[in-house]
């Protein structure tokens, strides 16, 4: 059971076609749930592009000088 | 660069100190919700971001999606519930609200109360636990012990639970800056809550031969009887890395948090905690947060394939022991033989060798260890 929330988008009958026959020989339960899958390993690649650690210049003496003092650095 | 937090952004949800002060100051006059332990570590493991991207405890909607999707409804992968629940007697407040949580008398956070829902637990233990039979602990805790209400909201974190460790705790952002200080751009995260045996150690450092770094962050929280102590195990620890790690591959922190034993779902939390430590693996066992034997083995490393997108990257283990015809600590893709010559670690043997004060072979435990175990006249909880 899922939450059953799903909306549509188009896809190239070519592709959904060769798609369709990729799957049958996997595990995937449809050409949708391959899309699914796929797609969430693509857009988190592209999301783990877009990242500044959240400190700045101040933040981090602080925290260096916390380390240091209980010896990690 | 280490991991990106889970959901891309670090949360930090700490009041400011003059927040703090005000809020602290007019205790009493807020509505008062009192919270257990459970809920006390989850509150600031919030705050501090260990839960990123979770601001909160969860509205009707994400706990619909993290039950039956295993996602939150931003579609981020999430799989364990983090709610807070109320009786009905309990329920004095309305949505909009500001409730002051308190543990033991501690104030420790405000929550702007955004959502108050009913839920079904038999859905519930069924979807996160696979069972509803009431002898698991995690099952047992939703049945009779939770309110019938959740209650869902942003939090603001003011204080915490005292913590007899806080020289072994790091929060999110520091482990991010160490690494960063260490050079690391790999680091493996390892769960445990027990002492170490010498088949630990071959896994966290088989682990490490492919990464820069180790982080070794045993859970502190509520333990079964017969299990160590939290600060045996953290000294059993000390000493392990002080004698046999080299002082710039590892790191040992603890993180405050109460096993579900949900096993497979829970092996994926564990996971995302330590992304949002700056892990860009994690190492997941054999039977890892099972308990009895409600899981299969490797259940807990075959639920990773559901999600590509994780962030994090699993690296699974099967069990190490020791042969006695190999002369080593192996597993059973690298050892040839029979059964007749392989001894199995087994924290069983361990705790009664300890108990009845025997020598433990150092093949299974480490002198320096065992020193410490015995150093102790009662180790255990």
């Amino acid at each position: 059971m899922t939450t059953g929330k799903y909306t549509t988008v188009s896809i190239p009958k070519s592709l959904y076609n060769r798609i369709k026959k990729l799957v049958e020989e996997t595990g995937f339960k449809s050409v949708s749930d391959y899309v699914t899958y796929v797609l969430r390993e693509v857009v988190a690649m592209h999301e783990s592009e877009k990242y500044e650690e959240p400190f700045g210049e101040k933040d981090l003496e602080e925290i260096k000088k916390r380390l240091k003092a209980l010896g990690y650095i | 660069m280490v991991s990106r937090p889970h959901g891309g952004r670090l949360v930090v949800r700490v009041a400011s100190e003059n927040r703090r002060e005000r809020v602290l100051a007019s205790a009493a006059e807020y509505i008062q919700l009192k919270i257990g332990l459970r809920e006390a570590y989850d509150v600031e493991n919030i705050g501090y971001g260990v839960y990123s991207p979770l601001d909160g405890f969860m509205v009707s909607e994400d706990l619909e999606h993290v039950l039956l999707d295993m996602r939150l409804s931003s579609d981020i992968p999430w799989t364990i519930p983090i709610i807070v629940s109320v009786t009905q007697e309990e329920k004095t407040f309305d949505v909009g609200d500001e409730v002051l949580l308190v543990y033991d008398g501690h104030p420790l956070a405000v929550m702007q109360v955004e959502d108050i829902y009913s839920y079904d637990k038999k859905l519930y233990v069924e979807k996160v636990f696979k069972t509803s039979d009431p002898s698991h602990p995690g099952v047992y805790n939703v049945l009779r012990e939770m309110g019938e209400y959740l209650v869902g909201g942003r939090i603001e974190l003011v204080d915490t639970v005292p913590n007899p460790y806080s020289k072994y705790y790091l929060r999110p952002i520091e482990t991010r800056v160490l690494f960063r200080e260490r050079g690391w751009r790999t680091v493996v995260g390892f769960q445990t809550r027990n002492a170490p045996h010498m088949g630990h150690e071959y896994v966290q450092k088989t682990a490490l031969s492919f990464v820069d770094g180790i982080f070794i962050n045993p859970v502190i929280g509520r333990k079964k009887k017969g299990d160590f102590k939290d600060e045996v195990i953290l000294e059993a620890y000390t000493e392990l890395m002080r004698n046999y790690y080299p002082r710039d591959t590892a790191v040992l922190s603890i993180v405050r948090y109460e096993m579900r034993y949900a096993g497979p779902r829970e092996a994926i939390h564990h996971a995302i905690m330590r992304k949002n430590f700056g892990c860009t693996h994690f190492i997941v066992g054999r039977d890892h947060a099972g308990v009895g034997g409600f899981y299969g083995p490797y259940e807990a490393q075959e639920i990773f394939k559901e999600f590509p997108d994780l962030g994090v990257t699993p690296v699974f283990f099967r069990e190490f022991f020791y042969c006695r015809k190999c002369g080593g600590i192996v597993h059973e893709k690298i050892c040839p033989h029979g059964e007749e010559h392989r001894i199995r670690f087994s924290g069983t043997y361990v705790r009664n060798a300890i108990k009845k004060r025997e020598d433990i072979p150092p093949y299974i435990i480490r002198p320096e260890v065992a020193r410490v175990l015995l150093s102790h006249p009662d180790p255990f909880v």
